[in-house]
């Protein structure tokens, strides 16, 4: 019997090629497009970020040149700096209020799906869209701010859009009202896949709530914490449509972000060069989010 | 599976009928495709002039291809159509240096033969405006207007009602600034686009700097001037205006331009297709609003614009229809249509423009004198202008960039610039 099977296994070990022939084949479009698109356009890219490529690319090589003049453009600098507090920010608060939202739905509540519904709904408008939206909100002239002051508070001051110290936190406000809930709905997934058990037996052992929350329920969820914040990651670097169309990176450069000068060096200034350097860099800062999400998710596991 | 059938059945009908009619119809009339930014309601009753002329004077047909959105928007777009392979037959440009790389690239059609058939160097007033459609001695654009940004525009309201006269120069105007805010009124409106602040900058440098200084800067590239004690002044002023635009809150030009027109504001430094705004609100020059050419000190006028250019086609029956449509432009009654609608001046010395209204007028008086000088997109190429925007937006927004520091970085980039 042995030797049977090994023989067996032995004449299969040739064709281990042709094994799930269907999958590999079935396969094979999405590989090309993943090494011909994301991987040839990306080495295309870095490659002529060294040269000096105007409206053209061109292969006239400069060396770090546009890179130097990146790193020594204020309004890059300021992008950067924007892109780390709208990004942190950003993670912390999704997290912490789509959790929280997440656990006050879970709590058995009534009107439960008309509540998920309400709290998802920005989500499925458009970054455009909610970025206009927010822009009459927070407008002081219409919005928010001459609400306020018409019920009798008359020095009442809200006007984000328009001070440059503040302004990163007003796009913040409307990029939160956007992605909350689907951070929530993910989240609430995730709740609802912890077993009725675990909540049974922290009654029984009379341990507070919260306390059932942060120390039994959170660490079990860590896969789904996960997911959200890649999603989450994903939705900061890109953001541009947002500012786009709530200040189009004003007050002056106070509210750029590093892909709005990716596109606009490529194509308002002509500077293709200029825009492969900067869209480069957004590479790497990809590269920054990625590289602990894949040792959180893959490397862990050789140690088990 | 009948849907199908039927869907298909009816296609081939189509492609039928479309080879069909390719076949049977004439050689010589060919659609002309024709891309461009114009799309407020001036501007569209200006292009239709075009279309008309088109359409009524030869058996070609005018499509149009009208981009939403300004020339930011629509430039990409053209741009990479060309580049892409799918070139229109005609497409609007600010003449100057935005197309060197598309002629370098052998994309755009050689207009010489046309240009010299119809003497367009005999006739077209400023000569600068044909050599910025030539390359290498040949020339690929058709100048259709004259654009300045050299205009400051007064409203008469805002002053009536701070009880001050209206300025009939920047001194004036900046000692005048005052009285406006006391009447709670913002005294320049400016918008937060970062080519408006560019533009204001630009005018002011004209104006305080002088002509010699401005040209040293902008045209021979000189960094020495830049930081040099005229700009110095300049910056300085800048500084000033900064101050009297603070509560304009406005991004677009038209918003800034509406703040003047209903008298929420004193004035604003903008070019002159800023007159259409007022047109179109009913107010009469000399009356309602003032207009100052060079803000009443230098009057001098850019001559900047827009050009057509026609990208190289395969077909030999769509090159000649391009080149008849180039002709067409620039023809005298075409010309004169297309500006009085449009507000700007008329690339020929020879057309008169009686309707014109006293704002053009002034400005075809400067342009009669000679006092002209070359367009921001005629000197920088989109980098340089990108990176002066850049700068530009930043220093007029924020308190903490100083005069010395802003124009520390502005000499940089002129530096630098090609």
């Amino acid at each position: 019997m042995d030797d049977k099977t090994l023989n067996s296994q032995k004449n299969k070990r040739p064709t281990r090629l042709t094994r799930h022939l269907n999958a590999k084949i079935a396969s094979v479009p999405m590989i090309l497009t993943a090494v011909v698109v994301f991987v040839g356009c990306s080495v295309w890219t870095i490659v002529h970020s060294f040269t000096k490529s105007r409206m053209l690319p061109k292969l006239e090589f400069v060396g770090f040149k546009q890179y130097d003049r990146l790193w020594s453009t204020k309004r890059w600098l300021v992008s950067v700096d924007n892109l780390l507090i709208y990004g942190i920010c950003s993670l912390i608060f999704t997290l912490v209020i789509g959790f929280i939202l997440a656990a006050l739905l879970d709590r058995k509540i009534r009107f439960e799906n008309t509540f998920r519904t309400i709290f998802l709904y920005p989500f499925a408008l458009s970054f455009i869209v909610t970025g206009l939206v927010w822009q009459w909100i927070l407008n002081p002239d219409f919005g928010l701010q001459s609400l306020v002051r018409e019920t009798g508070w008359s020095s009442f001051t809200f006007d984000p859009l328009n001070n440059p110290d503040i302004v990163i936190y007003g796009i913040l406000i409307a990029g939160l009202w956007q992605g909350t809930g689907l951070i929530m709905c993910i989240l609430l997934a995730g709740l609802r896949g912890i077993d009725e058990d675990i909540w049974k037996a922290t009654r029984i052992d009379g341990i507070p709530i919260w306390k059932t929350y942060l120390f039994v329920i959170i660490p079990m969820m860590k896969p789904v914490f996960i997911t959200a914040l890649v999603l989450i990651a994903a939705g900061i670097v890109k953001v541009y449509d947002l500012v786009v169309a709530q200040t189009s990176g004003g007050p002056g450069l106070a509210s750029e972000v590093p892909a709005k000068y990716v596109y606009d060096k490529m194509f308002l200034a002509q500077n293709l060069g200029q825009g492969f350097a900067a869209s480069t860099m957004m590479l790497v800062m990809v590269f920054i989010i990625l590289i602990p999400y894949l040792y959180l998710q893959y490397g862990g596991k050789r140690h088990d | 599976m009948k849907i199908t059938k039927n869907t298909l059945a009816t296609l081939r009908n189509t492609c039928l009928g479309l080879s069909f009619a390719a076949l049977t119809g004439s050689a010589q009339a060919v659609d002309l495709e024709v891309t461009h930014w114009w799309t407020s309601g001036g501007e569209a009753a200006a292009v239709a002039e075009f279309a008309k002329a088109l359409n009524e004077n030869t058996e070609h047909n005018w499509i149009d291809g009208a981009i939403a959105g300004s020339g930011g928007t629509a430039r990409p777009i053209m741009i990479s159509r060309i580049l892409g392979g799918d070139p229109m037959a005609a497409t609007q440009f600010n003449h100057g240096r935005q197309t060197e790389e598309l002629i370098d690239a052998g994309l755009m059609l050689d207009l010489t033969d046309v240009a010299e058939a119809e003497g367009w160097k005999d006739v077209v007033n400023p000569t600068s405006l044909l050599d910025s459609c030539t390359y290498d001695g040949k020339i690929y654009c058709v100048p259709v207007n004259i654009h300045s940004w050299q205009w400051i525009w007064l409203s008469h309201q805002a002053y009536k009602d701070a009880g001050v006269d209206v300025p009939s120069n920047w001194d004036e105007f900046v000692a005048a600034a005052p009285a406006l805010q006391k009447a709670g009124k913002v005294p320049l409106a400016l918008g937060g686009q970062s080519w408006q602040s560019s533009g204001a900058f630009g005018v002011l440098a004209i104006a305080i700097a002088g002509m010699d200084a401005w040209s040293a800067v902008n045209v021979d590239k000189s960094a020495e001037t830049a930081a040099g004690p005229e700009y110095k002044k300049v910056f300085e002023a800048a500084v000033a205006a900064r101050e009297l635009a603070k509560g304009s809150n406005v991004q677009d030009w038209n918003q800034a331009t509406n703040l003047v027109i209903t008298g929420k504001a004193g004035g604003q430094i903008m070019g002159d297709w800023a007159q259409g705004e007022f047109q179109v609100a009913g107010q009469v020059a000399g009356e309602d609003y003032t207009c100052l050419p060079g803000l009443g000190v230098n009057e001098v006028i850019s001559t900047g614009g827009d050009a057509f250019y026609f990208p190289k086609l395969k077909d030999p029956a769509m090159e000649s229809a391009q080149k008849e449509l180039a002709a067409l432009m620039m023809s005298k009654e075409v010309q004169v249509n297309f500006n009085l609608k449009k507000g700007s001046l008329p690339v020929r010395g020879d057309v008169n423009l009686e309707a014109a209204n006293d704002c053009m007028k002034k400005g075809l008086e400067i342009l009669a004198g000679g006092n002209i000088l070359p367009d921001v997109n005629q000197v920088f190429s989109s980098d340089t202008a990108d990176q002066i925007n850049d700068l530009m937006v930043e220093f007029w927004a924020s308190d903490d960039v100083s005069a010395e520091d802003a124009q520390n970085r502005y000499a940089e980039i002129i530096a630098d610039a090609d």
